[in-house]
């Protein structure tokens, strides 16, 4: 038992600090800051610069721009990084599909689409669920039939986040539809400016654009396209998942959340013992969850992840949401001027302007990445035996 | 930073265990070590002694052993999985804590000692009818004639008051500020009973009692009663974490053992997320233990008091919260068995909410943490 930080983690942490606060772009960092919405442009600039550091995709395979780092290092460099407002690589990149091609691609594929990945040149979205296909994900039917080499793609991807912006989709597509339905899955790459693709906005309760459904009518794929074994995807799924779920508890951002509203609404705060409390008790399990964080990191050997960390997701993402909440509340009236965003004639803060939609688009927190109530039967079924 | 224990404390965690299970892992026999006073085992409480682990806290030289903070936590969970009823909180840590950081050199050497060897059991009189959780004492006043002093007042609840062969006892002094004593347990008038968790309290009456002052008389120790009470805090969470892993698991196997409708009561996923949600309560509980452990031990090697106290202000609330949280669900979900005392689990929660009341409680700890909670940007755990 050891409360400090060794030399070399300690000097880790400070080169990332340094690197973070001053070699990413000040103005995206101040709209991370601001909590506005990211252009595209700008996500492209700061994953950028990771990149051209070597810092954008760590957990890679080294020979891929990979470092070789520990479970502990790895967590440094995401906090450090969220500490200092930079955008983390864009996951669908960077924590899904890169790892994905790195661990199941052919040579032919890592070749042409890691080093794109890694540095944004490819703009990947995620085509698993479908309208019937959520947490049951194996339900999904979207259909891929062999016409000579090629794939020809029919059906409905949905909850495309930022597939406005998507050069590429990794999907899932059934392959096989006479067998169990796990068995009948593959994954193809698929090019979205391909003929009969085509990406539909949907509007969502905070007011913007963030997710899209992607329909697909006779798209042709070629053969090459194909990631991994045919009808092996769901093992692919599994994998990428896995991994989405370790990168879902953002401890740092939540807590730099929080402790950007304690200065920009400290008057309200200090002069209100019952929003002291809220904002104490929030803070103690905020403490408590990044300790968590810490002790799952510190014992996942051999890259199998530590049965906590589905906690990290189910109260991360709560805590999350509650800091929200939080947020919007200490917006009071000026909640109500979300309109009025880029406004110069509004007299509000950008903070209270973007509080509602913050509120009401991080309550996607609790379902996305394996739904609370997944995570409850993961650790009721997993971890407990129930 | 790590949070996994080494070989020794491993072996440490091992050897309680077999010492502790051996007598309580049968919870009738925890039932009938309560039953009579004292309300403990002193056979038990004799075989600790021979383990070493009545001087684990206190140095060498003061008869003790010389462990850390983290071999203290260990005692702690594995007396705390069993609901062991012996005073090792109360009186090795708490009242023995105290006479370690304030005694003169002769006076840890006799009292530790003693108390290491299992030849005495102390407790710390402290708490007043009329207040609530303090460092300061106010009811029992401390007087002074010469080099001899004499303390009145009542002191009520005392933790195995009545049983204590040295009571220390804290007492508002002449000119202000709160020192500590040491009184013969049989020079006060003590009437003993027993607390809703089986383990027994006292009230503590003095008048005009002859007391001896621990360390150097007329001194204000506020800063060091405060200190013990954050290091004592700290190993009950280590307890109360026992406890709560007990109260868990215990509840799994019911939930997979228990017949209803013609199925285990596991089939109902009502109940199972009911349990994920217990589960994640012990895990952020762990964490912070842990952590809170860590922090006692650091700030043993750096004076830094401040933290130590912060540290365990922040695990008494997660504990407070998860341990609550974990025992009322506990008896939920196991139903009217929970509810009778010839069954482990209700016990266990009734011990539970003593750790929780002992030195504060959630809502207490958080006032004071909402208080400062302005004065900082963030908390950081690696500093």
């Amino acid at each position: 038992m050891q409360l400090e930080l060794s030399e070399e983690d300690r000097r880790f942490r400070e080169e990332m600090r340094e690197f973070f606060t001053t070699q990413v772009p000040q103005e995206v960092r101040d709209a991370v800051r601001e909590g506005r919405e990211l252009t595209a442009d700008e996500i492209r600039t700061a994953q950028r610069a990771l990149n051209a550091a070597g810092l954008a995709v760590p957990h890679w395979p080294v020979e891929w721009g990979g470092k070789d780092w520990t479970e502990l290092q790895r967590h440094i460099w995401n906090e450090e990084m969220q500490r200092a407002f930079v955008p983390a690589p864009l996951a669908f990149n960077a924590s899904m599909i890169g790892p994905v091609i790195a661990h199941f691609g052919t040579e032919e594929q890592k070749a042409e689409f890691l080093p794109k990945t890694a540095n944004l040149d490819i703009w990947w979205s995620q085509g698993f669920s479908e309208p019937d296909a959520g947490s049951d994900l194996a339900g999904l039917r979207c259909s891929a039939v062999r016409d000579g080499d090629d794939w020809i793609v029919n059906g409905q991807k949905t909850w495309t986040t930022l597939g406005q912006y998507g050069d590429w989709i990794f999907t899932l597509v059934r392959t096989d539809p006479d067998v169990k339905k796990q068995a009948g899955i593959s994954m193809l790459l698929i090019d979205m400016r391909s003929e009969g693709l085509e990406v539909r906005p949907i509007q969502l309760i905070d007011g913007g654009h963030e997710v899209n459904e992607v329909w697909f009518d006779d798209v042709r794929v070629p053969g090459a396209n194909l990631v991994g074994d045919l009808n092996g995807g769901w093992t692919i799924a599994k994998f990428l998942l896995g991994n989405e779920r370790v990168g879902v508890a953002p401890v740092g951002s939540t807590k730099r959340s929080l402790a950007l509203v304690k200065e920009r609404a400290k008057a309200r705060i200090e002069g209100d013992p019952l929003v002291r409390a809220r904002v104490a008790e929030l803070e103690n399990e905020l403490l408590a969850l990044e300790l968590t964080a810490l002790r799952v990191v510190a014992h996942s050997a051999d890259g199998e992840p530590h049965p906590a960390s589905s906690v990290l997701k189910l109260k991360g993402t709560e805590l999350q949401q509650a800091v929200t909440e939080l947020v919007l509340d200490l917006a009071g009236p000026g909640g109500l001027a979300s309109g009025a965003v880029g406004e110069p004639t509004s007299g509000l803060e950008g903070w209270q302007q973007h509080a509602a939609p913050t509120y009401l688009n991080m309550r996607k927190a609790s379902i996305y990445g394996g739904s609370n109530e997944i995570q409850r039967q993961i650790i009721s079924r997993t971890i407990l035996g129930l | 930073m790590d949070f996994s224990y080494d070989d020794e404390q491993d072996a440490l965690r091992e050897a309680v265990r077999g010492l502790v299970g051996k007598a309580y892992s049968d919870f009738e026999k925890r039932r009938q070590a309560v039953e009579d006073d004292p309300g403990f085992d002193e056979a038990q409480w004799q075989r600790m002694a021979e383990m070493g682990l009545l001087g684990l806290p206190f140095a060498e030289d003061d008869g003790g052993v010389g462990a850390g903070p983290v071999e203290i936590g260990i005692v702690c969970q594995e007396l705390g999985r069993v609901i062991a009823p012996e005073p090792y909180l109360t009186s090795v840590v708490y009242a023995g804590g105290l006479v370690s950081a304030v005694g003169t050199a002769e006076q840890r050497q006799e009292v530790l000692g003693a108390l290491s060897a299992g030849e005495s059991v102390l407790a710390f009189a402290h708490d007043e009818p009329g207040r609530t959780w303090s460092a300061t004492a106010e009811a029992v006043t401390a007087t002074q004639d010469g080099d001899a002093w004499t303390l009145s007042g009542v002191k009520e609840p005392v933790p195995h008051g009545a049983r204590a062969d040295v009571l220390v006892v804290s007492a508002a002094l002449p000119a202000g500020g709160t020192g500590l004593f040491l009184v013969a347990g049989g020079d006060a008038e003590r009437t003993g009973y027993a607390a809703y968790d089986g383990t027994r309290a006292a009230r503590v009456a003095f008048d005009g009692t002859t007391a001896t002052p621990l360390g150097e008389p007329g001194l204000d120790v506020t800063a060091s009663i405060a200190t013990v009470q954050a290091i004592t805090r700290v190993m009950a969470a280590n307890q109360a974490l026992g406890a709560m892993q007990f109260c868990l698991r215990a509840t799994t196997e019911y939930l997979k053992s228990r017949k209803q409708f013609g199925v285990p009561l596991n089939t109902f996923q009502a109940l199972n997320f009911r349990a994920a949600d217990m589960y994640v309560s012990q895990e952020l509980a762990q964490s912070i233990v842990d952590w809170a452990t860590m922090v006692v031990e650091q700030a043993g090697s750096r004076g830094d008091q401040e933290a130590l106290i912060d540290a365990a202000r922040r695990a008494s609330l997660q504990v407070s919260r998860s341990s609550r949280h974990i025992g009322q669900e506990a008896i939920q979900l196991h139903g009217g068995i929970a509810m009778t005392a010839e069954y482990s689990v209700g016990n266990v929660v009734a011990h539970l909410t003593v750790l929780d009341h002992l030195l504060g409680d959630g809502t207490h700890h958080l006032s004071e943490l909402a208080g400062a909670v302005t004065g900082h940007a963030d908390i950081d755990p690696l500093g």
